[in-house]
């Protein structure tokens, strides 16, 4: 029997076992729309922009590892969902995004609500498609999940025209295969052999963890790794979670806004495991200074990844967990090392420099620091929540004073930077995950650029918790500022204290709004906000002259680092801004 | 160094524009570009000449690698291979030149396509060396429009370079 396009969308997505999709409705998908009205095994989750739709279907891909859906239609409505894409792409994220487009004799008339979007999004997806036959869509819907969670996940987009949605075929759920697109999942097994011995060899080895562990749910394998051969772990902002924070291996986070402890040891290191991560410049600085005496092992399945910034020694392409499977077993059964000895000096070292120079932030009885409110809710939680963040000050201080202990507790646009992120993020992790705890840790500024979701977190009853750092200010923006523009506040304070108020913009929403001005109130309101089954925003009005600390300033070597105690002169030692 | 890089992709439109926007977007240089139906109509075969240090040969050929319509990339300058490329010279010699412009021709077996009161318009193939020093010759009588077809590539039977 025949059927529409539309009909034939709506099947193939029951057969990928899609549950949620985020969209929008618009004149070219009205018949898909249609469609949905009374469909009972999908839901369609209405955001308030196309740009929150992406990014919630973003976190519950984060939060779940599932493919993210998002359907949206033509012209403004799909121009709208890029920033998303872009964020999911840099990110590695699997998103299917579905754009309704005008008819196809239509296209490239300068149809009303047209916009070439396969065009514009080409270069921040990882593929892309026109259907232009009805008789290809099962097809091609099925390839497009296959690419968006196969190899390196990623965004996929397809573009619908309205006549091929309207047109009838036959439904199939056709085998497929891309002789082209072949990732490879088996590291070879001569170069983990070599990796093996270059680990038994070496004394002072660091592990890089990255994003990539956990879009391959390799942690176990990773702390197998790291608990065998006793080797310390640092973790990128994209890493975070995917090694237990709290473990003693842990060194947190390293780079621009690093640990003093994890930027040392990477410098000192004479064997550099970089696993699932790809040598961003906030993790490595001044590229030429990077590890200078360290010999590199990069495990990556993206083999554009190995030796584009850095040299490496062993290059192993293959997918993370699987490689780190068959690295433990060779260490396990062909290497006979006390490790515990061979570490010893080493992890004394990395004590020393941890008690050295701790993460550490001055507490105050007046002023809330925007650290301990992060402190407070790690503490609260007992790292048993799933955190979003904006992106800035609110971003690093997450990264810093929360322990993330588990994988995929942690959602945060890492690449792209991406302000706007993290409430729908956590509005699409919520809905994945209805009875945990899920927190935004936003800055007022970032809050403000998808606030609108207030309307879709309340309206589908979704208890996202948002705690806003309020320092009227674009914190980070603020910071470079003082630091390196003579403290000229060009465009970066937003005067949050006056406009908006946010207790009011969450009752407005229906939402529940509460405010701390001081350090006692912190846990007091943090406490009943997760009481509340319903979304809570918490405006804390914290110190703004706080800044992210340690810093390596642009264009500086990871072990140039700026502490707090230099803020009285900071000037005199920066110069390099890039 | 100069590199030519042989791609087979899938014969689909938009193609060229993935190929072209990773070169354009990730800053690396196309020297030139020549694109045809291979004898599966199915497949094409580009063949682009691109210049880079190691590391950003490297990083290209991986690029294009990754980019799901390519099927296979082969660095040419790695393999013994044969290249051409093909050139269209319309000249307008004075009097005293035109038995000079057709003699050249003859001497880099190039034909005289087209032929019309002030213009002379000669087709020329081979590798670069030999376009190059023919244009040279030429451009004293005046070349009035060129045209070149970008390179093309093949290897040779069954021989790896060193």
């Amino acid at each position: 029997m025949k059927i529409t396009g539309a009909e034939i969308f709506i099947e193939c997505l029951k057969k990928e076992g899609v549950r949620y999709i985020f969209g929008y409705p618009g004149g070219v998908v009205l018949s898909i729309f249609d469609l949905l009205y009374d469909n009972k095994d999908i839901q369609l989750i209405l955001t308030r922009h196309e740009q929150g739709a992406v990014h919630a279907s973003d976190g519950y891909a984060r939060s779940t590892g599932k493919v993210g859906v998002v359907l949206v239609t033509s012209g403004p409505g799909a121009t709208n969902t890029v920033t998303g894409i872009a964020t999911a792409f840099m990110d590695s994220i699997p998103v299917v995004v579905f754009s309704g487009q005008v008819s196809t004799p239509l296209i490239g008339n300068d149809a009303f609500q047209e916009a070439d979007i396969v065009g514009i999004s080409r270069p921040c997806t990882k593929y892309n498609y026109l259907v232009k036959d009805v008789k290809d869509l099962s097809r091609i819907v099925k390839e497009a999940f296959h690419i968006a969670m196969s190899g390196r996940p990623g965004p996929v987009l397809i573009d619908l025209p309205k006549d091929v949605t309207a047109s009838k075929a036959e439904f199939t759920w056709p085998e497929i295969k891309i002789r082209s697109y072949n990732p490879t999942y088996e590291g070879n097994k001569w170069m983990i052999t070599q990796a093996a011995h270059l680990i038994a060899k070496s004394k002072k080895a660091v592990i890089i963890a990255g994003g990539g562990v956990i879009l391959s749910n390799g942690s176990k394998e990773l702390r197998e790794l790291a608990e065998h051969t006793e080797i310390p772990v640092t973790m990128t902002l994209m890493g975070l979670g995917s090694f237990p924070g709290a473990h003693e291996l842990s060194l947190g986070m390293p780079g621009m806004h690093g640990t003093y402890y994890a930027n040392k040891a990477i410098q000192e290191s004479d064997l550099l495991i970089a696993i699932g991560m790809r040598f961003d410049d906030r993790v490595t600085g001044r590229i030429d200074a990077f590890a200078p005496h360290a010999k590199i092992i990069h495990i990556d399945i993206d083999p554009t990844s190995i030796r584009k910034n850095v040299r490496v020694d062993i290059p192993i392409v293959g997918d993370v967990k699987r490689v780190l499977t068959v690295l433990n077993k060779v260490l396990k059964e062909d290497i006979k090392e006390q490790w515990g000895e061979v570490r010893k000096a080493w992890l004394r070292q990395i004590y020393t420099w941890r008690h050295e120079r701790p993460l550490s932030y001055t507490y105050s009885d007046e002023v809330i620091k925007p650290q301990f409110v992060v402190e407070k809710i790690y503490e609260l939680t007992k790292g048993d929540a799933i955190i979003t963040t904006e992106v800035g000050q609110n971003q690093m201080w997450t990264a810093q004073f929360y322990k993330f202990d588990r994988p995929r507790t942690l959602l945060t646009s890492g690449g792209l930077g991406t302000m706007g992120y993290g409430f729908p993020a956590a509005i699409g992790a919520q809905l994945a995950h209805p009875n945990k705890l899920v927190i935004d840790i936003a800055g007022d500024g970032s809050i403000l650029m998808n606030i609108q979701e207030l309307a879709t977190a309340v309206l589908h009853k979704l208890p996202v918790k948002v705690a806003i750092l309020n320092n009227h200010y674009l914190g980070m923006v603020r910071q470079w500022q003082e630091l390196f523009f003579n403290e000229r506040y060009s465009y970066s304070h937003l005067h949050s204290d006056i406009v908006p108020d946010f207790v009011k913009v969450a009752e407005a929403y229906g939402a529940v709004g509460f405010r701390a001005t001081k350090s006692s109130e912190v846990e007091p309101v943090l406490k009943e906000a997760f009481k509340i089954k319903k979304t809570v925003f918490m405006d804390f009005i914290v110190d703004w002259k706080e800044k992210v600390y340690p810093m390596v300033p642009a264009g500086a070597a990871i072990d140039q680092m700026l502490f707090e105690e230099h803020k009285d002169k900071p000037e005199k030692k920066l110069k390099a801004v890039k | 160094m100069r590199h030519t890089i042989s791609l087979l992709v899938e014969n689909k439109f938009g193609v060229l524009s993935r190929i072209s926007s990773l070169f354009s977007g990730r800053g690396y240089n196309i020297e030139s570009l020549s694109v045809g139906e291979t004898i599966d109509p199915q497949i094409s075969i580009m063949t682009i000449v691109t210049s880079g240090d190691d590391q950003i040969i490297e990083q290209i050929t991986k690029q294009l690698n990754k980019l799901i319509d390519v099927i296979k990339v082969v660095d040419m300058t790695e393999l013994d291979h044969v290249e051409r490329e093909m050139v269209l010279i319309k000249v307008a010699p004075k009097q005293e030149d035109k038995a000079e412009v057709l003699r050249l021709a003859e001497i880099f077996r190039g034909r005289v396509v087209d032929s019309g009161q002030k213009t002379y318009t000669i087709e020329v193939t081979g590798d670069e060396k030999k376009i190059e020093a023919i244009v040279e010759l030429l451009k004293p009588m005046g070349i009035k429009e060129f045209v070149r077809t970008g390179k093309i590539a093949i290897a040779r039977e069954g021989v790896k370079k060193g």
